[in-house]
């Protein structure tokens, strides 16, 4: 469970994060939408520790990030990064076998069960058959899936996610999201996942974070959060909600000619 | 909806001994030739008689020379360990600062640890040169001070917010160098006779013989490849950047200060006893890398096995050329390297390999 607690950050004088308050509950996913520019990338940034808390509080099964060793804070929270510069001389196999490093020694010493756990995450990922593979030679769809294999290593019951869908095509993208519910309902992750394609959002998320200028304007169940107003509000656009397809899933299209 | 992914078994990765073994065999051929060639030719057989008569305290049978084992004791075998540990120094240092940087033309030459270190070592030098042991050992503590120095400069300079970009590295290791060199050509020029032997070491030319050399260099380089080759796994997860190595549970800043500390002290004991020596660091890596994969763990022992073979053949041509005159061995290695250099440069520049 991750808790969100008042917090806010700024580069400098500027700030990029204003008295954000929310919850991560086990099982869920949570989308983060909102503008280019909104403090999407800073709130995961901050979640990882990678940008420093100014003032509230993050907390992780209750304990202060901050407080926590890198190792430790690896071990409840993986991350899937925007897909680009992955260093091209690894393998698939030595890529995804990395997200082990929070569960070894300083060495780096692997065990038979770090590579089970590698080969399983690359089966339930569909990246196994580019094991050996350098990742220099792969799609960016293909990089972005050795992403979520690598997270899925790190055995992290929270699951952070930058733009995982901005490299697949419509197929991967279903089926990256698809798996990902899966990873909330059947093994109980607690899943943020940034996402700029509302649709998506609409058909995946449980609960929706909207972000504008670095402060939490809507926070709720897809219904309470993709509605006209509030998303007209925040893109600059007029953008109209219809209901449609089986069970009534929002959609979101663009009012204007 | 269900979307299922195709799956298939998967090779399994087996550990390679191929590698060590070829290095190793290579560096033992490397060390018979240095043994075996100069201004007389000693055959391994010839070698392996005297070592054994050594070990067993048997006297040499009649168709050894007894000269030749004054000569593989005090010249040959102290110059050959002193070559091997200095290749394997710098190669091993190499490594860790293209892992580091991210950058494969990251050599300690060539972004001026090594020119720094030299400053450092000259400086000690000016003040009292070695004529006593401890003055000896203390050397390379100076040549650390200042590569350790150079590298805080170079990196301030070159690096924009959390990169660093080639060309930036390059230009500013290189003004840096630069500085370095020529404070060190002031102060031996300035100096006395004795530091005047030092230009010499500029060069890359060792100007003590014997043991005395090899025992000072020996601690320091021992502790600074011994840590780096701990550091294998580290230097993996920080190819994937600061951020992601962070996200991956690794205290990003206190291993890249092991990493310079490591390196630095690798690239200060070279340079102290065997002066400047230039691109051993980048050649190395850089060959094995494509040879056998960039996974750190594995390149570190390899470049440290093939510096010291790569430097001993380096130093066997530097004996021969101009026989029976030496030349600096550093010439030796510039010629080979600098044009690798360029093909290096070329070849990141054309598909940003890295």
């Amino acid at each position: 469970m991750l808790e969100i607690k008042s917090l806010s950050i700024s580069y400098g004088t500027r700030p990029v994060l204003h008295n954000i308050s929310f919850e991560l509950a086990v099982g869920t996913i949570l989308a983060v939408i909102g503008p280019n520019g909104a403090g999407k990338t800073t709130l995961v940034r901050a979640i990882t520790g990678f940008v420093l808390v100014q003032s509230g509080q993050i907390l992780v099964q209750g304990r202060d990030i901050n407080r926590l060793s890198a190792p430790e804070r690896a071990r409840q929270i993986a991350v899937v990064p925007q897909a680009r510069q992955l260093p091209p001389a690894f393998t698939a196999w030595e890529t995804v076998l990395l997200g082990r490093t929070p569960h070894l020694n300083w060495l780096g010493q692997t065990s038979p069960r770090d590579e089970e756990i590698v080969r399983q995450v690359m089966q339930r990922t569909a990246t196994i058959d580019l094991a050996e593979r350098p990742v220099g030679e792969l799609s960016g769809g293909e990089q972005q899936r050795l992403l979520l294999a690598r997270a899925l290593a790190q055995a992290a019951p929270i699951l952070l996610m930058d733009e995982p869908t901005s490299h697949l095509d419509l197929q991967f993208q279903f089926s990256l999201l698809e798996e990902v519910r899966s990873l909330a309902r059947h093994d109980r992750l607690a899943v943020l996942v940034v996402l700029h394609d509302l649709n998506l959002v609409a058909r995946y998320a449980d609960r929706v974070a909207l972000l504008v200028e670095g402060r939490l304007r809507a926070l709720g169940s897809t219904g309470e959060v993709l509605t006209n107003e509030l998303l007209s509000e925040a893109y600059h656009i007029p953008l109209e909600v219809l209901h449609a397809g089986k069970g009534g899933l929002p959609y979101i299209i663009p009012a204007f000619r | 909806m269900r979307i299922h992914w195709a799956t298939r078994s998967k090779n399994e990765m087996k550990p390679a001994f191929r590698p060590y073994l070829i290095s190793a065999a290579l560096l033992l051929g490397a060390l018979v030739l240095s043994v075996a060639v100069g201004s007389v030719f000693i055959s391994p057989a010839a070698l392996l008689t005297i070592l054994a008569s050594q070990a067993t305290a048997a006297p040499l049978p009649d168709w050894v020379p007894a000269s030749f084992a004054t000569i593989i004791f005090s010249l040959r075998l102290p110059r050959t360990i002193l070559m091997a540990l200095t290749g394997a120094a710098l190669a091993g240092s190499g490594t860790a600062y293209q892992g580091l940087f991210r950058n494969p033309l990251a050599d300690p030459f060539l972004i001026g640890v090594a020119s720094g270190a030299g400053l450092g070592a000259v400086i000690a030098m000016s003040v009292h040169y070695p004529y006593t042991t401890l003055g000896l050992l203390t050397i390379p503590v100076a040549a650390f001070t200042g590569g350790a120095a150079t590298i805080l400069i170079v990196y301030e300079l070159a690096r924009v917010r959390r990169t660093l970009p080639t060309t930036n590295l390059i230009l500013a290791g290189v003004a840096v160098s630069s500085f370095a060199t020529a404070g060190s050509s002031f102060l031996m020029i300035n100096g006395t006779g004795e530091l005047r032997r030092a230009l010499v070491w500029m060069l890359g030319g060792s100007t003590l013989s014997g043991w005395l050399p090899v025992v000072a260099l020996l601690p320091y380089a021992a502790v600074g490849l011994g840590a780096l080759l701990l550091m294998g796994h580290s230097l993996n997860v920080l190819q994937f950047g600061d951020e992601q190595a962070h996200q991956l549970g690794l205290p990003v800043e206190r291993v890249r200060l092991v990493i310079v500390i490591a390196a630095t002290l690798a690239t200060a004991s070279a340079v102290a006893f065997s002066g400047i020596i230039g691109f051993v660091g980048l050649v190395v890596p850089h060959i094995l890398r494509l040879v056998w994969g960039g996974d750190y763990r594995r390149l570190l022992p390899l470049s440290i096995l093939g510096g010291a073979s790569f430097l001993l053949t380096a130093d066997v041509l530097a004996r021969v050329i101009l026989s029976p005159q030496d030349l600096p061995v550093g010439i030796i290695t510039a010629l080979v390297g600098a044009p690798f250099f360029l093909w290096v440069l070329r070849r990141a520049k054309q598909q940003n390999f890295w």
